[in-house]
């Protein structure tokens, strides 16, 4: 029995402060070696030794896929609300309080348009600290506009996803976000314009089941922790060891999900040259199905 | 033996009475009609209180009611001429989603529903009604085909979810659920969704994309089951109907919050007291709304849909910091 209860995969928990590196050195979760924070960060985030993918700032992904001043927010002061008084007791509020005084954002995405080597783009990008990036009606909505807002300027849409799933929270309002995210997607596609997904550690549930999975590209970083159901319940439900490496990106690529895994350090010329490989879809709109 | 639910025994009881009573009637002779009419008066008093009071989570546990019609009870019902199309042309055919063309009041539809087994072998069948890849492939699959017919959809939903399994996962049922949502925005034809049972997170949204989304009274619809919610915020499985009741997943809650449109009524005691009546209800529901759709053009039908759910959310944007402003006059 002992088998079936350990675990041979990481089970996803919003990073911890203990696993935030404070001091001048980490020790790698990947290798285990010593690695300085400074050589990290001027690697964006990844273990010069093994190649272990730590999560980045919304800053700091910005900083690395757009070019310099080019990114301008849009719908910042979207909020979160205790819209179902959930529990009655103000749990929700006290964790949107706590989260947004540790990450300094007001929920778990930042959109914008941008400029990529001096080509636009509508850009957004999820934190994984924010509540496990879980989706709620700030998320869903947030997530809508940015596509509409691509639809109407004719621009490609780039999402760089995180997400534990729905934000229960919101109960039943959170799982409709998947909904509406979906069909603002349809009509961008429908425009004939391009969307890319770069999926980052860990993208699962209800993100995965709607603007995660509907890119043409579906790109993701090494490591990435990529799923719908939670490990432990599938296990609990087919009764059955789960094959090595599942729900990782690398898994995804051999099952026909994934396009492309990317190291961080090729990201941005990679996600530059395939946006320019589609420069052609963002001119006129084709004669295509009317949306 | 029916299944009796913990806070339905005391009229199971009451029902036992009248049972035991005509029995005893019968085999002495004895006239004891004003005994059961009384007792049937007060039987049917006691469940008018018991189910306008309802919990939100023994109105889950109706929901799940092992003897609660199934879609495919409320199709019989409702329909004829049903042809049953098998598949997703890609790897196989799911029980836990079936469809296949029909006719309701004699006008084909596109019908769609969630199966749920009575037995054991059943359950095998269709993994309780919860579906692989291949069901929500095969639903757009018949999707389509009813978009191509000019034929209005209607989905019944009862599920717990989407199958939690491997096989699942490496077929990826994440992105079959995403195209379903994205797919269903650009049907040309009347979508009606109805959450006849449990509505199950996002296995249940995957064919739930409608321009009318319906719930039957003691059904219900959420984005985690109040077990799985108990578990993650409270971790205690005793705080499950506090879930229940938190979630917001009750038929009257969710037409609140607008995410559903209407709800259609069920006998007394619930739909598996009387699966004819409440098969009817249903019917009278589906009539109305579809006589509604009917007058939309296929674009109109489009942006009705997609302007039923852009809407859905609640946020706060643009605090205002008005100085208190002079009122004019
Ligand atoms: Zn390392």
């Amino acid at each position: 029995m002992a088998l079936f209860k350990k675990a041979n995969y990481t089970i996803v928990t919003p990073p911890q402060k203990k696993e935030i590196p404070i001091g001048l050195w980490i020790k790698c979760k990947g290798c285990s070696q010593v690695i300085y924070r400074t050589k990290l960060e001027e690697n964006l985030q990844v273990c010069p030794q093994c190649g272990f993918h730590y999560p980045m700032t919304i800053d700091e992904r910005l900083a690395q896929l757009v070019d310099k001043d080019s990114f301008q927010e849009v719908d910042a002061d979207l909020t979160s609300i205790d819209s179902l008084n959930f529990a009655g007791t103000g749990v929700y509020p006290e964790k949107l309080a706590k989260d947004q005084k540790k990450t300094g954002l007001k929920d778990a995405i930042v959109c914008g348009a941008g400029k990529l080597d001096g080509s636009d783009l509508a850009l957004g990008i999820m934190d994984f600290r924010f509540m496990g990036a879980s989706m709620g009606s700030v998320v869903g909505e947030k997530v809508t506009r940015l596509t509409e807002l691509a639809t109407a300027k004719r621009l490609p849409l780039v999402i760089v996803t995180a997400s534990g799933g729905a934000r229960m929270y919101e109960g039943m309002l959170s799982l409709m976000q998947m909904a509406k995210t979906s069909g603002a997607l349809a009509r961008h596609h429908n425009a004939g314009l391009p969307y890319i997904v770069i999926m980052t550690h860990p993208t699962t549930a209800g993100v995965m089941a709607s603007y995660a999975t509907l890119g043409d590209l579906l790109l993701a970083e090494p490591g990435a922790l990529i799923g719908f159901a939670g490990p432990r319940v599938i296990k609990q439900t087919t009764q059955s060891e789960l094959p090595p490496g599942f729900q990782t990106a690398e898994f995804l690529v051999e099952h026909g999900l994934i396009d492309r895994i990317i190291h961080r350090a090729e990201l941005r010329r990679e996600l530059a040259l395939f946006l320019g490989y589609f420069a052609g879809s963002l001119k006129a709109p084709r004669k295509a199905k009317a949306s | 033996m029916p299944v009796i639910l913990e806070f339905e025994k005391s009229l199971y009881e009451l029902e036992d009475k009248v049972r035991q009573l005509r029995e005893f009637s019968r085999t002495n002779n004895v006239d004891v009609n004003h005994g059961i009419q009384l007792l049937e008066e007060r039987i049917a008093e006691t469940r008018k209180q018991l189910f306008s009071n309802l919990t939100a989570w023994q109105r889950v546990q109706l929901a799940r009611h092992a003897e609660r019609p199934f879609p495919r009870d409320y199709a019989s019902r409702l329909f004829t001429d049903f042809l049953e199309i098998h598949g997703d042309r890609r790897f196989a055919d799911d029980h836990a989603i079936i469809g296949g063309f029909a006719k309701f009041d004699g006008e084909p539809v596109m019908f769609i529903g969630s199966q749920k087994g009575r037995n054991l072998k059943e359950n095998v069948r269709c993994r309780f009604g919860c579906a692989n890849p291949e069901g929500y492939r095969k639903a757009l699959r018949l999707m389509k085909m009813a978009d191509k017919a000019g034929v209005p959809i209607l989905c019944f939903i009862d599920t717990p979810g989407a199958y939690p399994g491997v096989g699942g996962e490496e077929r990826h049922v994440a992105e079959a659920i995403a195209v379903n949502l994205m797919e269903m925005f650009n049907l040309r034809v009347p979508v009606i969704c109805v959450v006849t049972g449990e509505g199950g997170s996002g296995g249940a949204l995957g064919i739930g994309v409608g321009n009318r989304v319906l719930i039957m009274e003691y059904s219900y619809y959420s984005v985690i089951t109040p077990e799985g919610c108990a578990a993650i915020l409270w971790r205690d499985p005793s705080a499950t109907p506090q879930a229940a009741e938190s979630l917001k997943i009750t038929a009257t809650d969710l037409l609140a919050l607008n995410i559903v449109d209407d709800m259609v009524p069920e006998p007394l005691g619930g739909a598996h007291r009387d699966a004819d009546a409440a098969a009817k209800m249903m019917g009278e529901s589906l009539r109305k709304h579809l006589a509604e759709l009917r007058k939309l053009s296929p674009e109109e039908l489009r942006t009705q849909r997609y302007d039923r759910f852009r809407k859905l959310g609640r946020f706060e944007e643009n605090l205002p910091t008005l100085p208190a402003a002079a009122k004019k006059d």
